[in-house]
């Protein structure tokens, strides 16, 4: 990485993709419940409405359910809406509008349309917020063809994707965990992309591959970290993607290290893990595998409160170390 | 120069002429014949699914339409068939999509409930009752956003207006002002239930107040009053003064889809509205006004009856979609190879 790039947050790096959006493409106008003058619930949008105008940074009402389809209507029409949910467990009040239409839109219409739009959906726990304002469903929405689902972990790559999603002719979910909005890391000045179908290796490894996502990646790279000491050599996978998934990068991984570890923060049972999972026990890494694949996910309760049972109730650094112990020291 | 007889139309009337007022009634044969070519085509297995004709209410499609430009848009229903033929669909990729055929308006791929044809201004039929509300209101923002003299009219059923869609849309639509006319398709019953068990209101068209927005309620099977209410609505529309929420009263003579065994509904009920038949009475009125005669009628069914055979005979000598293309429309690109398992 060049010592000239300078470093800013996952929230800069969103509002400068937004920024650039705008500049570049007059179709593109922003969405969301308090994003003009408030500036958004987590500042992502921040002074965008005094720069490009309410008529490009429109507040709605807290209507979620319009607002996600007044996205896909101006969408049909060739706008380039992206709609900002204030935080991602909202969205289950715009399910009608993202699942039944959004996504099937172009299908039902036998390819004469399209739908291109964005929802940005700030997910994920650690904050406090407790049940309603603390999941991470990702999971669901990648189930459903027709949308592409992506969860950038990276500044640089909040950034670079963001700006492919609101270019993609489809529609595109968009993830960002509320803990990397104020993460530091090295991001370009000005317009650059990054693919939404391909996984990133961050660290190479040769006796365990850790497939994250999110906020994931960075406590999974914490763990590498802590192991490599007692010479336990990890590859970390940054999903980045989930919709399309890139399961080439992940088989390729297993096929070398022959272990297998998912983390991700949504619920365990049929999360993304589950998914990696099933996708490795299909593909010639199955053969190559000399330990039992492990998934570490969200626990089977809503989220709580209390901050001890918050943190327990997502995989922590501890739980990725005595996984990655117990898989590549357990055997067989 | 004017012809005498036109001194004693309704104002309506003179300002469309004679030819236009000849092609809406062609229109409104047209999707009577072409639901009853449809239920038989049903009956003969043709058409794969269940469907929901739209018999009875082809004045509050037509109505509408009639004021509508080519390049107005609108979002219709699951009872969508008239609405799209309204706005200038091809009833022949009509019948193919009906076939599940590659030639129609969706490649098979959407049936009765999503027939679309977005070249003609059609966002699409909807599945989902009151899915089309908050997508028109986009549509509509596109619109304004763009200073495009265009408007959208959201078509939906009394079934609709107790969604949280309804709501959400009429009130976001009011609050910017939105080129977007919201015309509600009373035929009584929201599949069984009917509109005095569902909805607190008398009249739907009184939630309009809650908006701030003008709501009238008309007859529905008389063609010149749902005009005169599309007209009005659409002007204020394009002159950028909002929305107008439409109820236009109606009845449809079939059941609500293909199991509907009319247990909710009596037998004298049904017959009173057939004899209120929106066709009737147009022809009845255009012969008053003597802008056609009972020849001119026949000439004009006749000439109907050949375009819906032939529509059907193009849909059944249509081509089927290829089995190998059945994940084609889902994304615009490929997903790419290393995408894929295996």
């Amino acid at each position: 990485m060049s010592a000239e790039v300078r470093e800013i947050t996952y929230s800069q790096a969103i509002q400068e993709a937004l920024a650039i959006a705008m500049e570049r493409d007059e179709r593109v106008f922003l969405m969301g419940e308090d994003i003009g003058v408030y500036g958004g619930a987590f500042q992502v949008t921040g002074d965008l409405v005094q720069r490009f105008g309410e008529e490009r940074v429109m507040d709605t009402p807290i209507s979620e359910l319009a607002g996600a389809g007044v996205a896909v209507g101006a969408a049909l029409l060739g706008r380039r809406p992206v709609y900002e949910f204030q935080f991602s467990d909202f969205s289950t009040l715009a399910m009608e509008q993202i699942v039944n239409q959004a996504a099937k839109i172009r299908f039902m219409l036998g390819g004469k349309t399209s739908v291109p739009l964005v929802m940005r959906f700030p997910s994920g726990s650690g904050t406090g917020a407790a049940a309603q304002h603390s999941q991470s469903l990702e999971a669901w929405f990648a189930h459903v063809p027709g949308l592409k689902v992506v969860q950038p972990s990276s500044p640089h790559d909040v950034k670079g994707m963001l700006l492919a999603a609101i270019e993609d002719p489809d529609p595109v979910m968009f993830f960002e965990h509320k803990l990397l909005y104020k993460m530091k890391g090295p991001v370009p000045e000005g317009y650059y992309t990054e693919p939404l179908h391909e996984a990133k290796v961050r660290r190479a490894g040769t006796d365990v591959t850790v497939v994250a996502s999110a906020i994931m990646v960075h406590k999974a790279l914490e763990a590498a970290q802590q192991v490599e000491a007692e010479g336990i050599s990890v590859e970390v996978i940054d999903l980045r993607s989930l919709r399309p998934m890139d399961y080439s990068t992940v088989i390729d991984s297993v096929s070398r290290t022959t272990r297998l570890i998912c983390v991700y923060e949504g619920t365990r049972q049929l999360g993304i893990g589950t998914e990696v999972a099933a996708a490795i026990a299909e593909s010639k890494a199955f053969d190559r595998l000399d330990a039992p694949i492990v998934r570490l996910g969200g626990a089977d309760c809503p989220l709580p409160y209390n901050p001890d049972l918050e943190r327990a109730a997502v995989p922590q650094v501890p739980d990725i170390v005595a996984a990655i112990r117990q898989t590549v020291k357990g055997g067989r | 120069m004017k012809h005498e007889k036109d001194a004693t139309l309704p104002e309506l009337y003179s300002r469309l002429g004679s030819p236009a007022l000849r092609e809406a009634l062609r229109k409104m044969h047209l999707i009577r014949q072409f639901e009853e070519g449809a239920e038989q085509a049903y009956i003969r297995g043709l058409v794969h699914g269940t469907m929901h004709l739209s018999i009875g209410q082809e004045a509050s499609a037509v109505g509408v339409g009639v004021m509508l430009q080519q390049r107005d848009f609108i979002t219709s229903t699951h009872r969508g068939h008239g609405h799209c033929i309204a706005k200038g669909a091809d009833p022949r990729f009509m019948f193919a999509e009906f076939f599940g055929k590659d030639t129609g308006y969706c490649r098979g791929r959407g049936g009765s409930m999503h027939i679309a044809d977005v070249a003609s201004g059609n966002l699409g039929a909807n599945g989902i009752v009151g899915g089309g509300l908050p997508i028109a209101v986009g549509a509509a923002l596109a619109l304004k956003q763009e200073r495009r003299p265009q408007v959208v009219v959201c078509f939906f059923g009394d079934g609709a207006n107790n969604e949280g869609a309804f709501h959400e849309s009429l009130n976001m639509a009011a609050i910017w002002k939105l080129p977007v006319v919201f015309v509600c398709e009373n035929n009584k019953y929201g599949m069984s239930m009917s509109t005095e068990r569902s909805t607190a209101v008398k009249r739907i068209a009184q939630r309009a107040q809650a908006y701030d927005i003008p709501g009238v309620t008309v007859d529905g099977n008389s063609f010149k009053d749902v005009a005169e209410a599309a007209q009005a609505a659409l002007e204020r529309a394009r002159q950028g003064q909002g929305p107008t929420l439409i109820e236009t009263l109606t009845y449809r003579h079939r059941g609500h889809s293909k199991s509907d065994r009319n247990r909710y509904r009596t037998k004298e009920e049904i017959e009173q509205w057939i004899a209120e038949d929106p066709i009737g009475r147009f022809e009845a009125e255009l012969m008053e006004l003597g802008l056609i005669d009972q020849a001119g009628i026949e000439a004009l069914v006749q000439e109907v009856r050949n375009e819906i055979e032939q529509a059907v005979e193009f849909a059944r000598q249509s081509p089927a979609p290829a089995l190998a293309d059945l994940t084609q429309f889902v994304y615009s690109t490929p997903t790419p190879e290393h995408c894929h398992v295996g």
